[in-house]
């Protein structure tokens, strides 16, 4: 895993097309998504034109735990509810939101 | 001299007995009128939420004499002083405030700040629903309650708490489990319904109900360092399964007493909970609808995300909706989420009764000298806590990996033995045990069983002064 440990830099994901112009992204985990991943955030390199869809299958393909929580997250991009179509952009942050239910 | 000295200190002495006397009498005078209240209040409540205020404890005249138009007695102008002070909030919205119902769903660690400051804020009429009794496990967050109601339900502490902060206003038990039979019911006496509760199915089963009967709904929730707060329902705003149409798996289902808490977590989204049904109560400010709070702890971080608007799809809010009040009544949450609608843990059974021992059957064959060894399954940071004599602690998610470490402790068992040694498994309350026989066995370990509750079972059943948590 090309992932490491969480420390004052953001951790990076390996590129995914090396050709063609790419974006950075910063990926921001809660809630369960965080356990899963161990991380808080990930800064991510897509290719330009992604959508939020790609950008979560990219982190499924890494976690693979993320599958069974993708169909009940609230996704935020730059802190505004966003679907999956949406095509991300340079420094996008986007949240991954789980529910919580504990009290 | 000497007399009149005496004389005076006995008659000091007197003069104090009768204070205390007095303090006594006042205080049962005030505790009277309050049950008075709820006595008359009960059978017309629609009636009493106008007048509770100023039932029983102070003369109804005064708010006439003075020619106080927003009919704020001179006891509550006092009270409230502070509030009313304040030129964004003022005498129309405390007045608001106390024309106003708010029912709590659970009085734990949302509920606990919740309650005291819908309490001591002048809230016309409380509610409060619960089913629990205190436990001490529970003191480190759920600061309504005190040691003395441990083992006590939480209702009547809470109640009483919130009495003893404010006696003029109206406090009502609903000493039950919310259900889709009595809901519809207890929430329909309440203007707006705080979600306090701990647990999925009753989070879709309140948010559906509010839907159901037109109640804007102040949800709260919070776990490990991370908490979470949304106003759903309100004014053509989003509901809970706008957002979330499809429950989490159960396995992404994690309670308090699985996962863990900080104590004071809870207890600022229950603050923020408190705020948001002020808010809407005394039509103040804007209310946090249509966006959700996610706060971070250990970053000191609060983020503010924007979230969408009501699903034109939405199976219960949307625009061809049939759900109705008897769809809610017939719905099975607990079927819908896969978990249950009560806190208490599930009891797996996946072992046939040949792959497993009870906490006692193990005490004797460690009193007999068997050779054996014990995998306890749970994660390192609960092993920290408590653990048996010489068990290994190989935590269920690195079962498969370090199985040679089991080999390796059974061949050392084994030496100078004729027979083999056997293999046993223990967690806390023993469920992951009987997974990890399962996988155990599913790798060739013919002879693993598990320890049947766990180390819930051999506190209760071996050693009553094994720690449990």
């Amino acid at each position: 895993m090309e992932v490491k440990t969480e420390g004052d830099n953001l951790p990076t994901a390996t590129p995914v097309v090396k050709d063609g112009p790419s974006v950075q992204i910063k990926v921001l985990f809660f809630a369960k998504a965080r356990d899963i991943t161990g991380l808080t955030e990930l800064s991510m390199e897509v290719s330009s034109g992604s959508t939020t869809q790609d950008c979560l299958n990219e982190l499924v393909a890494k976690f693979p735990s993320l599958d069974e929580i993708r169909h009940c997250i609230v996704l935020a991009l730059n802190e505004e509810y966003t679907t999956e179509s949406a095509v991300v952009k340079d420094k996008d942050e986007l949240a991954i939101i789980p529910p919580i239910s504990g009290g | 001299m000497e007399s009149n000295g005496d004389g005076a200190s006995r008659i000091l002495r007197e003069i104090e007995a009768l204070k205390d006397e007095k303090a006594r009498i006042e205080e049962k005078i005030l505790d009277l009128e309050a049950q008075l209240q709820e006595e008359a209040s009960l059978p017309h409540q629609q009636q009493q939420q106008n007048e509770s205020v100023c039932n029983g404890c102070c003369p109804s005249v005064s708010a006439a004499d003075a020619n106080l138009a927003h009919g704020l007695t001179a006891d509550s102008i006092y009270r409230y002083s502070r509030h009313l002070l304040l030129p964004s909030f003022g005498v129309q919205a405390q007045s608001n405030l106390l024309k106003s119902s708010i029912l709590v769903v659970g009085a734990g660690g949302l509920g606990s700040p919740a309650l005291l400051y819908l309490a001591a804020c002048g809230v016309g009429r409380l509610g409060i629903v619960d089913h629990d009794v205190v436990e001490l496990n529970n003191m480190h967050r759920q600061v309504i309650h005190t040691e003395a109601y441990i083992g006590q339900p939480k209702v009547k502490s809470a109640a009483a708490a919130c009495r003893s902060i404010n006696s003029t206003i109206q406090i009502v038990e609903h000493e039950q489990a919310l259900r889709t039979s009595n809901a519809l019911e207890i929430l329909s006496q309440y203007d707006i319904v705080v979600d306090a509760t701990d647990n999925a199915p009753s989070r879709y089963m309140i948010s559906d109900c509010c839907v159901v009967l037109g109640k804007p709904l102040v949800s709260g929730a919070a776990l490990g360092l991370e908490g979470q707060l949304t106003v759903y329902n309100y004014k053509g705003g989003p509901c809970y399964r706008c957002l979330f149409p499809t429950p989490p798996p159960t396995s992404a289902c994690q309670r308090c007493s699985d996962s863990g808490v900080l104590g004071v977590v809870p207890g600022i989204i229950g603050c923020l909970q408190a705020l948001e049904a002020i808010k809407i109560a005394s039509d103040v400010g804007e209310p946090l609808s249509g966006r959700m709070l996610l706060f971070d702890a250990l970053s000191a971080r609060i983020r503010i995300v924007k979230i969408r608007g009501r699903s034109l799809q939405c199976e219960v809010c949307g625009e061809n909706t049939t759900f109705n009040q008897q769809h809610f009544k017939d719905f099975d949450y607990e079927k819908f989420t896969q978990s249950p609608l009560s806190t208490s843990p599930p009891k797996l059974k996946l072992l046939a009764p040949d792959s497993r021992i009870t906490s006692k059957e193990y005490k004797e064959r460690v009193v007999s000298g068997e050779p054996h060894v014990l995998v306890d399954v749970r994660p390192e940071h609960h092993y920290k806590i408590v653990s048996l004599p010489k068990s290994l602690n190989i935590p269920l998610t690195s079962l498969e990996a370090r199985l040679p470490e089991i080999s390796s402790a059974l061949k050392e068992q084994e030496e100078g033995t004729r027979s083999g040694a056997n293999l046993y498994v223990i967690c806390r309350r023993g469920n992951d045990s009987q997974r990890a026989v399962e996988c155990l066995r599913n790798m060739g370990f013919d002879l693993a069983k598990d320890i049947v509750g766990g180390l819930e079972s051999w506190a209760n059943d071996v050693d009553p002064n094994f720690p449990m948590y």
